[in-house]
C-alpha cells in the first residue's frame, strides 16, 4: 500500500519535472537543458518575493511563475533562436546558460539548509494505514489538474492548436499561418512556467538546493526519452513507469539506486528504442 | 580600391603563397618553406617553452591540467567534426582511464611508465566497449546518450561502495619530478595532435568523414559504419583515457569527482572557442580557458557563470571560433566589391 500510494506521488511529481521539457520539445525540437535551472530559479524567486520583499504567499508564487516564464521567453528570443535547428549548438548554448543561472545562484550565497518554502497545508492524514501530508496529497491533485489543463488547453485554444499543429508538422503550419518563431516563443514561455509551477508545488517538501537542478534535468530528459521524445502522453506514461520502478528499487535496495534508475533507464531506452514507448519519430532519423 | 557607396560584399581570395606550398613547389624558396613552418614551429616552441615561462609551481601545475583539457578537447573534436560523434561524455574516458591506472597502480605496483600506456589501451578498448551499443545512434541521441554514461558510473560506484566508494582511491605514486611530468605531457599532446591531424587525412580519415557526411553512402560502398564509428571512438578513448590515468598520477588520487561534467564541458567551450575541426584550436582554446578559469578561482562558482557565458556568446556570435579565423586571414587576403 505504502508503495502504491507513494509511488503514484513520485510518479506525478516526475511528470511535473517533465512536461515543461516535453512541451518545448514537442513544439520546437528544442532540447531545452536550462530546463532544471528555471525549476531552482523559480524556487529562489519565490523565496525572495516571500522572505525579502515580504509578499502574500499565493501572488508571489503567480508572480515568479510569470517572472520565469518570461525569462525562458526571453533566452529563447534573444539566444536560442540563433542556433534553431543546429541540435548541438543548441544543447550546448541551454546547457551553457542553465550552467550560469545555477551557478550565479551559488555564487550569490542560495546554498545550505535556510531556504526553504512553507507548504501550503500544513499537517498530515493517514490514507489505508499510510501517513501522508496534506502537500504530497496536493501534488497529486495539481498535478493531475495541470494534465487535465494542458490537454484541454491544446485541444480547445487557438494558441494551444497552433502549438500542436507545429508539433505534428511544422511547414504545414507556418503555410496555415501559424508564426512558428513566435509560437516557439510562446512554448518556451509556457515551458518554463510549468518549470516554475513544478518547484513551487514541489519545493515545499523539502529544501531549496542549486544541485537540485542537475538531478531535474535528468529525471526530465529520463521520462521524455522513454516516453518517446515529442510524445506528450508518452511522458505521463513513461512518468509513471520510472517513478514506481524508483519507489521500488528505494524500498528493495536502497536511496543510493533512485538516479541509478534514471540513468539506467535513458541509457537503455536509447539502446533498444530510441523512439521511446509512444515516440513518433522516423526511425531513419535517429539511428544508421 | 574605392567603393563609394551602394551594394558591396566582401570577397575572399587564396594568397598566391598559399597555393604554391600546397604542392612539391614549398620547397621552391625559403619564404614557402617558413610560411608552412612557422606557424607550426610557433605552436611546438610555445608549448615547449611554457614550463619556463611559468613563475611558479602552481602555474606550472596549471600548465599541466591545461594539457590534459586539451588532449580531451582533441579527442571530443576528432569525434564531432571528423566522425559526426558528439561525445559529452568526456569525463566517461577520463574515469574510466584513472580508476584503472590507480588500480594497476596500487594493486600490481606498476610504475607509472606501465600504467599510463596500459591504462589508455585497456580503458580505449573498455569504453568503446561500452559505447558500442549506441554507435548507431545518431545526433542529439548519441550526445544525450554519452553524457548520462559518465553519471551513471558515478553512481554505481557510489551505491555499491566499490573502488573506495566516495573516498577513492589514494596513495597513487606519483612521477619522478615535476619536469618529467610537464615535458612527458607536453610531448604526449604534441605528438598527438599532429599525429590526429594527419590521421584524419589518411584512407581511414577519409572513410570516417564519409560517416559524418553521409553514412548511407558509406553503407552503399559495403563498408560497416558501426565499425568505422567504433575504432573513431576507440582512438578517442585511447585519448581520453591518457589523459584521465595522467591525471590520477599527477593528483595522486582517483576519485568520483573524475566523472564529473568538468571533464566534458571545458573541452567543448575550449573546442568552440578555439575553432571546432581544426584540431589545433581547441588545444589553443584550451591554453586560454584554463588559465582564466585558475585566474577566477578567487571569485569560487563565478568562474563557471563566466565560462559559460563565453561559450554561449562564442556559439551565437563566433561559431567560427578563433583558429578558423585566425587560418583564414593568414591564407586569404579580403577586398570589398561592387555587386
Amino acid at each position: 500500500m505504502q508503495i502504491l500510494i507513494y509511488g503514484t506521488i513520485n510518479s506525478i511529481s516526475l511528470a511535473l519535472f517533465a512536461i515543461g521539457f516535453a512541451m518545448v520539445y514537442g513544439v520546437s525540437r528544442l532540447p531545452n537543458f536550462a530546463h532544471g535551472a528555471l525549476y531552482v530559479l523559480s524556487g529562489f524567486i519565490t523565496w525572495s518575493f516571500l522572505n525579502a520583499v515580504g509578499m502574500n504567499y499565493l501572488l508571489s508564487i503567480v508572480l515568479s511563475m510569470l517572472a520565469t516564464g518570461i525569462i525562458g521567453a526571453l533566452i529563447y528570443q534573444f539566444v536560442l533562436i540563433r542556433v534553431r535547428g543546429m541540435e548541438i549548438s543548441e544543447i550546448m548554448a541551454s546547457y551553457a546558460l542553465g550552467l550560469a543561472i545555477l551557478e550565479g545562484l551559488r555564487w550569490r550565497g542560495f546554498r545550505g539548509m535556510t531556504y526553504t518554502l512553507p507548504s501550503f497545508i500544513e499537517g498530515s492524514t493517514e490514507i489505508a494505514g499510510v501517513s501522508v501530508d496534506y502537500q504530497r496529497l496536493l501534488v497529486v491533485g495539481i498535478g493531475a489538474a495541470v494534465v487535465a489543463l494542458l490537454w484541454l488547453f491544446t485541444h480547445y485554444t487557438r494558441i494551444g492548436l497552433a502549438l500542436r499543429g507545429m508539433a505534428q508538422d511544422e511547414r504545414a503550419a507556418m503555410m496555415l499561418g501559424i508564426d512558428s518563431d513566435r509560437m516557439a516563443v510562446v512554448a518556451m514561455g509556457f515551458g518554463s512556467m510549468l518549470a516554475a509551477l513544478a518547484a513551487v508545488v514541489l519545493l515545499p517538501l523539502g529544501n531549496i538546493v542549486v544541485e537540485a537542478g542537475y538531478n531535474v534535468l535528468i529525471l526530465a530528459i529520463a521520462v521524455c526519452i522513454v516516453g518517446g521524445l515529442g510524445s506528450w502522453v508518452g511522458a505521463v506514461l513513461a512518468a509513471f513507469l520510472i517513478g514506481f520502478a524508483q519507489i521500488l528499487t528505494v524500498v528493495y535496495l536502497g536511496a543510493h539506486y533512485q538516479m541509478v534508475v534514471a540513468l539506467l533507464a535513458i541509457i537503455l531506452t536509447l539502446i533498444l528504442k530510441p523512439s521511446g514507448l509512444f515516440g513518433q519519430q522516423k526511425e531513419l532519423e535517429e539511428r544508421v | 580600391m574605392t567603393v563609394s557607396n551602394g551594394q558591396r560584399r566582401k570577397e575572399r581570395i587564396d594568397r598566391g603563397i598559399k597555393v604554391r606550398t600546397e604542392g612539391i613547389y614549398a620547397l621552391s624558396s625559403l619564404r614557402e618553406l617558413s610560411y608552412l613552418s612557422v606557424p607550426r614551429l610557433v605552436l611546438i616552441i610555445g608549448m615547449l617553452s611554457l614550463p619556463f615561462a611559468m613563475p611558479s609551481i602552481y602555474w606550472q601545475r596549471v600548465i599541466t591540467i591545461t594539457c590534459i583539457y586539451a588532449l580531451l578537447a582533441l579527442s571530443f573534436d576528432f569525434l564531432a567534426h571528423y566522425v559526426g560523434l558528439v561525445c559529452l561524455g568526456g569525463a566517461f574516458f577520463v574515469g574510466t582511464g584513472g580508476y584503472l591506472a590507480a588500480i594497476a597502480n596500487t594493486t600490481f605496483g606498476l610504475p607509472p611508465w606501465v600504467t599510463v600506456p596500459l591504462a589508455a589501451v585497456v580503458g580505449g578498448s573498455l569504453c568503446t566497449l561500452l559505447l558500442m551499443p549506441c554507435l548507431p545512434l545518431r545526433g542529439v541521441y548519441f550526445a544525450i546518450v554519452s553524457l548520462m554514461y559518465p553519471l551513471l558510473l558515478a553512481r554505481v560506484i557510489e551505491a555499491l561502495d566499490i573502488l573506495g566508494g566516495t573516498d577513492g582511491i589514494m596513495g597513487i605514486d606519483s612521477f619522478p619530478n615535476r619536469w618529467v611530468e610537464q615535458y612527458f605531457l607536453i610531448g604526449i599532446l604534441l605528438l598527438l595532435t599532429f599525429g590526429v591531424r594527419r590521421l584524419v587525412n589518411t584512407d581511414l580519415g577519409l572513410v570516417l568523414r564519409g560517416v559524418k557526411d553521409n553514412d548511407q553512402a558509406i553503407r552503399a560502398s559495403g563498408m560497416s559504419v558501426t565499425f568505422y564509428k567504433s575504432i573513431a571512438v576507440f582512438i578517442a578513448a585511447v585519448i581520453g583515457c591518457l589523459s584521465g590515468a595522467y591525471l590520477v598520477h599527477i593528483y595522486m588520487w582517483s576519485g568520483i569527482s573524475q566523472f564529473a561534467l568538468d571533464f566534458s564541458i571545458l573541452p567543448i567551450a575550449a573546442t568552440v572557442i578555439g575553432g571546432g575541426g581544426t584540431l589545433v584550436g581547441p588545444v589553443l582554446g584550451c591554453l586560454l580557458l584554463v588559465p582564466i578559469s585558475e585566474l577566477l578561482r578567487d571569485f569560487g562558482t563565478l568562474r563557471i557563470v563566466f565560462y559559460a557565458l563565453i561559450l554561449v556568446a562564442f556559439i551565437i556570435f563566433r561559431s567560427e571560433g578563433l583558429m578558423v579565423y585566425g587560418q583564414r586571414k593568414y591564407h586569404q587576403f579580403e577586398r570589398w566589391t561592387e555587386v
